[in-house]
């Protein structure tokens, strides 16, 4: 695996200057997922942040090949990308030892909601590309409304907080789950905050052979309430309070690749964030809790299931 | 006489004060950029009203959520643009045969695709009509002030009410993200159409009863139990591969809207009687040419605008009357051509046509359509 020192050498294949929001949690992860790919690249975007923010016209920031489609294809569209470069290669138009490196990116909403019929249909059908998901908890690039990877209870402009309704109701679809019932090469989550492991996880998804997923957390100072300056550390939080636990399924087996030495209580994820101010009113105490319980047994299930086949 | 109770609102939030007042109770939506604020408006009101509200995982699921909820009884909408639009088409055409009353809003933006999220266009005024596959009726309701939003979206739920049938109701992004005084209307100020009641015995009842050319609608879970399909049926719902029920069922959606199209349009006329030179167009762009005519006028030039509130079905008898009396038809449109191919067609040859397009994100400005009413003078 890649050395920092190694990383830090090579190209970096998203620029600088791009128009995402300061403390954006996006860039630090396509950067180095793009880094550990060390080698050719060719990306797609779902409609999104990173979308939008990255290819303003007349400026672009992505120093690979680099396709948007729609909001609900990313994954479609980078398989039509990846058969095309199998038949090129079968017909020799591509040099044969040349091994490109297929990514698809989207958010949450392009991921969990409307592209997931995509991101299912190119994993059964088998296509070698990695599928990152930046996950920020919401619909952000429209304006912060709710998806099914928000979190429990939080405050979005279409699950807003009032006195009968605190919140979103639903709990967060466990996208990575899904994935792995696809028995896909390898899965897995990360965080930037954790970056070594992030890196790693890239590293191996893009040397397997076959479709590979990572779901990663990704912080939203303006989704979120945020200061800009606190997003890696609360996307750290986030892995502390096994909120959003760091695990990969390689091969049928799932291995927990970090364990808080001390697991800290979800609230301190959630305190410092606005879209949670409401829980911490006396009355919504039960709510905290029931999260909180939901957080430990997901948690619990995980170590379970650390080392085994699932 | 009381105080009127004056508002300043967005236009998508003047949408979410219609819908409500006509009695809407369930919203089904998904985020797009511009309509947004009424998915958002919505999440807000509904559940005060003990309406739902619903998110779901795509464009394609919220169009499916509102068909099932008016099955159920109530007024549903639902709120997209371009891109949304286009995935919502097959349910649309789903609703127009099986005939379920749902409000579709589309804030029209710049396209094709994703397009230009951010600008105006009113380049979906032909896919309101055509969108869907097949043969099929359609209504689409175009307001181009605030105020209007409001009044139009209650006149497209009573329409789909009175009809059975999805009415659109297409806006540019200009109107809806603009700004403007309102006066909200007192509760039986404006008419409110309610869904026809089922008189008959449950096994008396047909849902699409072929004594009606409308036939009334029994909600589920009353004990009207029936067949609901996309597929071309029977009086009782069934499917059926009989030429002669199949053809008269299509013909009946199309008709019991040709039948009505006096009670459907509905135009606003400025000038017109004495116009030598007419604008034909909608919504933001009718605010241009409004302003455009005005100053013709100042400069004694007799200048006209026909402003649709339907633009389907197509104002076809105002137009070839126009046709008749003016030298020419502008039609000003964010597009490359659409409302001026039907007011060709409507206008056989009586008179020159000269359309006005901009897909630049722009909106068409008064001086664009004041130099072509210059021409004609």
């Amino acid at each position: 695996m890649a050395t920092l020192k190694e990383l830090s050498k090579r190209d970096e294949l998203l620029s600088g200057g791009h128009r995402l929001c300061a403390g954006c949690g996006i860039p630090p992860i396509v950067r180095l997922v793009l880094r550990s790919a060390n080698g050719p690249v060719v990306a797609t975007a779902a409609t999104g942040c990173l979308e939008v923010g990255t290819t303003i016209y007349p400026y672009t920031a992505w120093r690979i090949p680099w396709i948007h489609s729609a909001f609900e294809n990313a994954a479609a569209t980078i398989s039509g990308v990846e058969s095309a470069y199998r038949a090129f290669k079968k017909k020799g138009r591509i040099p044969e030892g040349r091994e490109i490196k297929f990514v698809a990116f989207g958010g949450d909403g392009g991921t969990y909601d409307i592209g997931i019929q995509a991101l299912s249909g190119a994993l059964e059908r088998g296509h070698n590309f990695l599928y990152v998901c930046y996950d920020n908890g919401a619909y952000m690039n429209t304006g912060i409304q709710r998806s099914s990877a928000t979190p429990y209870g939080a405050n979005t402009t279409t699950s807003p907080a009032g006195e009968v309704i605190p919140g979103k109701q639903e709990w967060r679809k466990d996208l990575t789950r899904i994935v792995i019932a696809h028995n896909v090469p390898y899965a897995a989550q990360a965080s930037p905050s954790n970056w070594a492991d992030l890196s790693k996880k890239a590293e191996k998804a893009m040397g397997a052979k076959g479709p590979t997923f990572l779901n990663v957390m990704s912080a939203c100072p303006l989704g979120w309430y945020t200061k800009s300056e606190e997003s890696i550390k609360l996307a750290k939080l986030s892995v502390d309070t096994c909120y959003w636990p760091l695990y990969e399924v390689e091969d049928g087996v799932l291995k927990v690749t970090y364990k808080p030495k001390e697991k800290k209580p979800l609230e301190e994820w959630l305190k410092p964030q606005g879209r949670f101010k409401h829980l911490f009113k006396p009355e919504n105490r039960h709510i905290l809790d029931k999260f909180q319980a939901r957080v430990d047994l997901e948690w619990q299930r995980l170590l379970d299931l650390d080392g085994k086949r699932v | 006489m009381a105080e009127k109770k004056k508002k300043l609102l967005q236009g998508n939030e003047a949408c979410v004060e219609g819908a409500l007042y006509a009695g809407c109770r369930f919203y089904a939506g998904y985020p797009i950029t511009p309509s947004t604020e009424i998915a958002e408006g919505m999440s807000v009101r509904l559940p005060k009203l003990g309406g739902k509200f619903i998110q779901m995982e795509d464009e394609i699921a919220s169009m499916a959520a509102i068909i099932g909820a008016s099955l159920a009884g109530l007024k549903t909408l639902t709120a997209t643009s371009g891109p949304g639009f286009s995935l919502k088409q097959e349910a649309i055409g789903y609703a127009c045969l099986a005939e379920i009353p749902c409000v579709v809003i589309n804030v029209m933006r710049g396209g094709p695709s994703t397009g230009y999220p951010t600008g105006p266009s009113q380049a979906d005024i032909m896919q309101a009509k055509w969108g869907t596959h097949g043969d099929h009726p359609a209504i689409s309701v175009t307001p181009a002030y605030v105020q209007e939003i409001l009044t139009e979206t209650v006149r497209a739920f009573n329409l789909a009410e009175k009809y059975r049938t999805p009415v659109v109701v297409l806006y540019d992004e200009i109107v809806g993200h603009m700004r403007e005084p309102i006066t909200m209307p007192a509760p039986g100020e404006i008419e409110v159409v309610d869904r026809a009641k089922v008189t008959c015995k449950p096994e008396e009842y047909f849902p699409y009863d072929d004594k009606y050319e409308v036939a009334p609608l029994a909600p589920f879970g009353t004990g009207y139990r029936f067949h609901v399909t996309g597929l071309n049926h029977k009086q009782d719902g069934f499917p059926t591969n009989d030429p002669k029920i199949i053809r008269e069922n299509n013909e009946r959606i199309m008709r019991k809207i040709e039948n009505h199209k006096e009670d459907i349009w509905k135009n606003e006329e400025t000038f017109l009687d004495d116009a030598e030179v007419a604008v034909f167009t909608i919504g933001s762009t009718a605010r241009s040419a409004r302003y455009a005519v005005n100053e013709a006028r100042k400069a004694g030039i007799k200048a006209g605008l026909l402003r649709p509130l339907t633009i389907w079905p197509f104002p076809d008898r105002a137009v070839a009357e126009l046709a008749k009396k003016v030298k020419a038809i502008i039609v000003p449109e964010l597009n490359l051509g659409q409302m001026v191919l039907e007011v060709e067609r409507c206008s056989r040859g009586a008179t020159k046509v000269e359309g006005i397009h901009r897909v630049d994100g722009e909106p068409i400005t008064p001086a664009q359509i004041l130099e072509v009413i210059r021409k004609y003078k």
